[in-house]
């Protein structure tokens, strides 16, 4: 799924010691020419530092948010509906697998990244510490959270760091075809019973709001993101980005029928946008802490796949070792 | 819509339908019950495909299933709506995900009978079944390579893997009798040029299973008493629970679409 603008900021304000200011300058100077940053290339360190964590966050996210929906696999409504969840379950492993590779081009082994994960340093999006209750949140995940990772991910695919703007653009491809999915799901329980519509609804209910919190703090509250805008990875900053999200989103959620559930929405003529009520950030706050209702789960399953997998990984190695020996003897 | 579990009506063709459909649903339902889980991310995109394959394959299969039948059922009603006793797979497809190994054996011993099965499918007189075959040939194909480097890797890994993997084998060879089983369907359906013989699958079967078990280290278990029932409903205990979580949601709300 994507990553969040949890702490979007470079890391470090100052220079290290000894990195030169002609090389920061040079480099600058590149960034503001539209120039893309390769692997090899010269580069700040607090640069390099701010990418890795910003792509290996978003990596653990597209990691951990296959749990959610793989919630529903087994007991989607239809055999379309399962083998779709399924291929997209498997996209986002996919999507995991590129942004590691990416993270990687920048100096630090995909292990190191998987590790802070299962020790619990490492973020991950907020969004996917939320259960999934019913089949509709398979729909409202789609539409909803792939639709909030688009917003945030297609300004992404213009990012300085050529290795992540790359995989951004391939990744933003299939982020569209599943939140068309989503919402197709939505607009099936939307026009179906009494029961699918109230799922449907509730789904809304619980999604809406954490959705909105996917994109970060409030600009006021959030420091040091003017380096990250400085270096073109970041374009646009957390408000600006939910205000295009929300402004897109109440339209089609007034075409499926369902109410959002903030009373204090309304369109403002004057500005030409949807004004949405105020988000519970001690929410956020709680769930990037550990507090949500399935950050425990989350990280316990992740690492149950890990240990569980342990001897197989040791064969691999072990097997690997073996025909390497046979071939040098 | 169904308003409740179906009976069908099983000609010899339906049947044989929908023995080859349940054997690829309940297959590929105990791969995507791994989703996350697996010991690699490579992994988990392996099995979600393996998985997405068989998926593939049963929707062609029931749908065809509803056609030859005429009843206007849909894929989702043979799927959603057969009890256990009317489900017709083989119980080697049933049986738990169990370790790696297990799952990894298990899609070896299928796959290495399924790719020859559908190979020779191609030639069916059924239209539908001939073209499924030729995907499916291709499909399965892939899932003898992939499990079969599984194999000779645990087999030939640590001493861990090769126990587990040797475990796996003792655990699941029992259930491989069924591959092969010929009952009055089959008969039927082979004298019009419609099915093969399985009887003629046993021998490139065992040379592909034979073959990677020695690059693996492994020994084929002795032969010894076979488990029967899958194809007449006679299923293991695991069949229900897995039937049960699939099927909850579409039954609790008869006449939906979804
Ligand atoms: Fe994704
Ligand atoms: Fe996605």
């Amino acid at each position: 799924m994507y990553t969040q603008a949890l702490n979007a900021g470079a890391v470090g304000a100052g220079q290290p010691p000894g990195e030169d200011a002609a090389l920061l300058a040079r480099f600058q100077e590149r960034v503001d020419a539209d120039q893309r940053i390769e692997p090899n290339d010269a580069m700040p360190e607090a640069y390099r530092r701010t990418l890795i964590r910003q792509i290996s966050q978003h990596a653990h996210s597209e990691i951990i948010g296959m749990q959610p929906e793989g919630n529903w696999l087994t007991r989607a409504p239809s055999l379309r509906r399962k083998a779709a969840l399924l291929a997209k379950v498997q996209d986002e492993c996919g999507h995991g697998l590129y942004l590691y590779a990416a993270a990687e081009t920048l100096g630090i082994a995909r292990e190191e990244l998987v590790d802070q994960l299962l020790t619990g340093k490492a973020k991950y999006s907020s969004i996917f510490n939320y259960p999934t209750l019913s089949w509709a949140d398979i729909g409202a995940i789609g539409w909803l959270v792939d639709g909030a990772a688009i917003m945030n991910q297609i300004p992404l695919c213009r990012c300085s760091y050529g290795p992540y703007a790359r995989a951004m653009i391939r990744v933003c491809k299939e982020e569209s075809f599943h939140q068309r999915q989503g919402f197709e799901i939505m607009l099936t329980l939307a026009r179906g019973t009494s029961a699918q519509k109230a799922m449907a609804q509730d789904a809304l209910d619980r999604w809406w709001w954490p959705c909105l919190m996917m994109f970060g703090p409030p600009d006021a509250a959030s420091q040091h993101s003017d380096t990250s805008t400085r270096w073109k990875i970041k374009r646009f900053s957390n408000d600006e980005l939910r205000r295009k999200f929300v402004d897109a989103t109440v339209p089609q959620a007034h075409f499926l029928g369902l109410t959002l559930p903030d009373p204090d929405l309304r369109f403002d003529a004057d500005s030409g946008h949807w004004e949405f009520g105020a988000i519970d950030w001690d929410e956020l706050r709680r769930v990037i802490a550990g507090d949500g209702p399935c950050n425990a789960d989350r990280i316990a399953a992740r690492r149950c796949a890990h240990e569980d997998g342990a001897w197989v990984r040791e064969a691999a190695l072990a097997f690997a070792a073996k025909r390497q020996a046979k071939q040098a003897a | 819509m169904a308003p409740g579990p179906i009976r069908v009506a099983e000609t010899p063709l339906v049947s044989y339908l929908l023995r080859r459909a349940d054997d690829a649903l309940v297959l590929g339902h105990r791969l995507s019950e791994w989703a996350g889980r697996a010991p690699t991310m490579e992994e988990d995109m392996a099995l979600a495909n393996m998985g997405l394959d068989l998926l593939g394959q049963a929707r062609m299969l029931y749908a065809h299933a509803g056609e030859v039948e005429g009843r206007g059922r849909d894929e989702d009603a043979f799927a959603y709506w057969r009890d256990e006793r009317g489900y017709r797979n083989l119980l080697l497809v049933e049986q738990p995900n169990g370790d790696f190994a297990v799952t990894i054996v298990r899609q070896f011993l299928y796959a290495a009978y399924a790719e020859p099965y559908w190979r020779a499918m191609m030639a069916s007189g059924d239209a539908t079944l001939a073209a499924v075959g030729a995907k499916a040939e291709k499909e399965m194909a892939y899932h003898v390579r992939h499990c079969a480097e599984w194999v000779v890797r645990l087999g030939d890994g640590t001493a861990e893997s090769r126990a587990r993997a040797a475990a796996a084998l003792t655990e699941l060879w029992p259930f491989t009798g069924e591959l092969f089983e010929v009952d009055g369907t089959d008969r039927t359906l082979i004298a019009a040029g419609i099915a093969v013989d399985p009887q003629t699958l046993r021998e490139p079967w065992q040379r592909t299973v034979i073959q990677v078990l020695a690059e693996a280290t492994l020994e084929a278990p002795p032969a010894g008493f076979m488990r029967r029932g899958g194809r007449s409903g006679r299923h293991s205990e695991h069949l229900g629970h897995l039937l049960a979580e699939m099927q909850h949601l579409q039954r609790s709300n008869p006449g939906a679409a979804w």
